[in-house]
């Protein structure tokens, strides 16, 4: 070639780029912690720290399933709705039959959520509905069939077997069962997307539709896996948020679906598709987990703190963009020079 | 000459009633660069998309390597062999070099892992086979078109492609990225890859194709030995029709000056233009993409700022910030990219129109909307529109409909002076006549007309006078008598001194 934009210098400049996607949440993810552990000492411990890890275990998990359908353009409203179903579902399995392995429980709610995230594929993918109306759908019909599964009642943490309650809360290996779920499903979506090739058609689905068809990528059946995926970790999240809770309400979950989105923007991914890694969603996740821990510990009025939750992701995302846009400014000018 | 290795006869394709082919032939030898020429919805592409299984015939034999086949999609035609770089970008602007190249068939290791290090690994070898030095870790949203372009090549040369289709490579591509290119495909012809070529640029054929097929409208035409043919000839069996039919340009009197061009600049675009245009007079402007004719006419037009040089309408020197300033002095640009910059394609075609000229409408921020749609039905009834009617959705339009859309949108605002970018690009015999037809009927009423165009015979057909622009200077100027195809190109393609 005779023009070599991209020599080493501005290759070298790119990779710290690259890097900086997640530098950037993190250097305010440690701005904050510093801010609130001037307010309060009770923050810094590591007692909190398991809190926070316990309360955005869940999240992360989601966040990862609901970055997999971001990914590819899409999105998955009804996320908070499976993850109620199941935990409903479950929960009253586990009235009946007690006894049950809490193993066999999360078996069970993965087998929902997968017919659930099924159904989810089979509208979009072969009804050609676009995602966010099909999910917005499947939102309302799977919290409606939460009210009529349960007839309005609830399981409360009495009538649940010990066994199921430590499913989430043991800590067999020192750490509390549910972080360590979530850190195994964070490892293994990370080798997914990375190291299969199922997982490298996501993103490549996600950047260039047309081009992935002509590529001979399955671009369909792609993306009903998305939402299969989808399913199936809403299936086990359903399950260990019926364990850690200790019961199964008709309004488990309700708006959860903003709080994956949140964690999945928030950590990089692209809402438009084509990119989108495992480490930026979980710092995403982090960030909204220290955000709502933060405004307890320094007691922010209840009545405040929706809003302030609000501003500070905002104000994340804000900080975010203006970094990169600078980067990128530095860069272009570079390369006229 | 070797056996076969494609053959295809007697292909149909409709497409929801419209005869996209009907009853085409084209065969491929090994070792050769097969030439497909036609204009534009001659089915070129649609036989492409045929050949490379996006597309299924209707009827029609498919013969490759001495045996029937059959593609129901494009991975069954990859894995005989046949790889194509389409004309619309095909890259995964999120993915890197090696990934783009592998996509869908990346190296593993045993168990299905992803060999990352062996797929960067095999990429550097590719790009150093076609000797092209990029870092395979580059995101290809970061390349320029030529290096998306070798990176594409490199793709096909990773599926070791016994045929490989080329829609339109050099369309975007400077003349030295052209030279690189043409070297590529001579070294692949000379390993015995079949290479299909589909380009507008006829010279091009002559320096690289060995046989030439032609198709008109959906039909096969001919197929010839390149030595058999000239350029007359070629575009005679595309249009099936003489030349002088097709541009029907009316003499008109030129008369007033009404715009001065004088020592126009923008840093990093052009330099030192300079032109005038009169009255009742098309000045067509030449040469090839990237010389800086877009830039020159979006300058005029106060999109783009300039650094040096002035212009005149009617006398008056003008500055021009803004293209809403341009219009009030009369000035209209309609731009090249119909969808992009033209048109607001969920938009009805009666909005699309009124878009510029909404204000006239307007009293105290209130519509009349009444004469807004006359003034609409108006412009649409002078550009014949064909459509279902004015509320129509331009997005469901033709190319050549829509094209009209956006003429009818400039015409509304009455301009005295028109700019055209490359207006019949992508639109069809039938229309491309229509719009010719036009803009003649517009000068002979007194609009001056700047028109840019790659195609020459459109330029030599429809211009009074010639501008030849080559990287961003001003090169060629010549009047509608001495012009000639030879003395365009070589002003478009050599550095001549300056006139």
């Amino acid at each position: 070639m005779t023009t070599q934009p991209s020599d080493t210098s501005g290759q070298s400049i790119f990779l710290t780029l690259a890097r900086f996607r997640e530098v950037g949440i993190t250097v305010f993810i440690v701005l904050l912690m510093i801010l609130v552990s001037l307010r309060s000492p009770n923050f810094l411990t590591l007692d909190n720290f398991e809190d926070i890890l316990l309360n955005i275990s869940i999240l992360a998990i989601v966040a990862l399933a609901q970055t997999m359908v971001i990914i590819t353009r899409g999105i998955d409203l009804s996320v908070g709705s499976m993850i109620g179903l199941v935990a409903m579902m479950v929960s009253f399995v586990l009235l009946e039959h007690p006894e049950m392995s809490p193993w066999l429980a999360v078996l069970l709610g993965m087998l929902i959520g997968c017919a659930l995230g099924c159904f989810n594929g089979f509208i979009i993918t072969v009804g050609g509905v676009p995602p966010i109306i099909a999910t917005l759908g499947t939102l309302s019909v799977y919290r409606g069939a939460v009210f009529l599964y349960s007839q309005g009642t609830w399981v409360n943490a009495f009538e649940m077997p010990q066994s199921f309650k430590l499913l989430a809360k043991g800590t067999p290996f020192g750490l509390p069962n549910l972080v360590i779920f979530a850190v195994v499903i964070a490892a293994i979506i990370y080798y997914f997307l990375n190291y299969t090739r199922p997982g490298r058609d996501i993103y490549a689905v996600g950047s260039n539709p047309a081009a992935a068809q002509v590529a001979g990528i399955r671009v369909q059946r792609t993306i009903f896996m998305v939402y299969v995926i989808s399913g199936l970790l809403c299936g086990l999240a359903g399950v260990l948020w019926a364990s850690r809770f200790e019961a199964a309400q008709t309004n488990t979950a309700l708006g959860f679906e903003l709080q994956t989105v949140a964690a999945a923007v928030v950590g990089g991914v692209n809402i438009f598709g084509g990119s989108g890694t495992v480490s930026g969603v979980l710092l995403g996740a982090l960030l909204l987990g220290i955000i709502n821990n933060a405004l307890t510990l320094v007691r922010i009025s209840p009545f405040w703190q929706l809003a302030a939750q609000g501003s500070l992701i905002l104000l994340a995302v804000i900080v975010d963009s203006m970094i990169l846009r600078r980067l990128q400014q530095t860069l272009s000018g570079r390369k006229t020079a | 000459m070797a056996d076969h290795i494609l053959s295809m006869s007697n292909i149909y394709k409709n497409f929801a009633g419209v005869r996209a082919l009907q009853g085409v032939a084209f065969d491929l030898y090994p070792g050769e660069v097969h030439a497909l020429l036609g204009e534009n919805g001659a089915g070129k592409s649609t036989l492409i998309k045929i050949i490379t299984g996006v597309h299924q015939p209707d009827d029609g034999d498919i013969v490759l390597y001495g045996e029937p086949v059959k593609f129901d999609d494009p991975r069954a035609s990859q894995r005989q062999g046949i790889a194509a770089i389409y004309q619309e970008p095909s890259l995964f602007p999120d993915l890197d070099i090696a990934e783009n190249i592998f996509v869908g068939r990346q190296p593993t290791r045993a168990g299905g892992q992803v060999a990352w290090s062996q797929m960067y690994h095999a990429a550097s070898e590719l790009l150093n086979s076609l000797g092209v030095h990029l870092d395979p870790r580059t995101k290809a949203r970061n390349l320029s078109v030529a290096q998306q372009q070798m990176v594409e090549i490199a793709r096909a040369l990773s599926v070791q492609a016994k045929i490989l289709i080329m829609d339109e490579p050099t369309s975007s591509l400077t003349l030295a990225e052209v030279d690189d290119l043409f070297r590529i495909v001579n070294q692949l012809r000379d390993a015995g890859t079949a290479i299909v070529f589909i380009s507008h640029r006829l010279e091009e054929l002559f320096e690289l194709a060995d046989r030439v097929t032609v198709l008109r409208d959906g039909a096969y035409v001919d197929t010839k030995l390149i030595s058999e043919v000239t350029t007359e000839s070629l575009i005679q069996m595309m249009v099936g029709r003489q030349l002088s039919d097709l541009f029907p340009k009316l003499d008109v009197e030129a008369g007033d000056i009404v715009l001065q061009v004088e020592c126009l600049s923008r840093d990093g675009a052009f330099q030192d233009v300079s032109f005038t245009l009169r009255q009742g007079e098309i000045l067509g402007m030449a040469g090839l993409v990237g010389a800086g004719r877009t830039d020159v006419a979006r300058a005029i037009f106060g999109v783009d700022a300039i650094t040096g040089g002035r212009v005149i309408i009617n006398g008056q020197p003008v500055t021009i910030n803004s293209p809403q300033q341009a219009m009030r002095l009369g000035l209209a640009y309609v731009p090249e990219d119909r969808q992009h910059h033209g048109l607001v394609l969920p938009m009805h075609i009666s909005h699309n129109i009124t878009l510029p000229i909404l204000s006239e409408f307007a009293s105290q921020g209130w519509l009349d909307t009444g004469q807004e749609q006359q003034s609409a039905t108006e412009a649409a009834t002078q550009m014949e529109v064909k459509a279902a009617g004015l509320w129509q959705r331009v997005r469901e339009l033709s190319g050549g409909n829509q094209q009209k859309v956006v003429l009818a949108k400039w015409l509304a605002t009455k301009p005295r002076i028109l700019i055209l970018d490359e207006p019949t690009r992508g639109i069809d015999v039938g229309t491309k006549a229509a719009v010719h037809g036009l803009m003649s009927q517009l000068a002979s009423q007194g609009m001056a007309i700047l028109m840019i165009s790659s195609e020459l015979p459109e330029i030599l057909g429809m211009s009074d006078r010639i501008l030849v622009m080559r990287e961003g200077r001003l090169t060629g100027q010549f009047s509608r008598t001495e012009a000639t195809q030879e003395k365009i190109m070589l002003a478009a393609t050599q550095a001549v001194e300056q006139v």
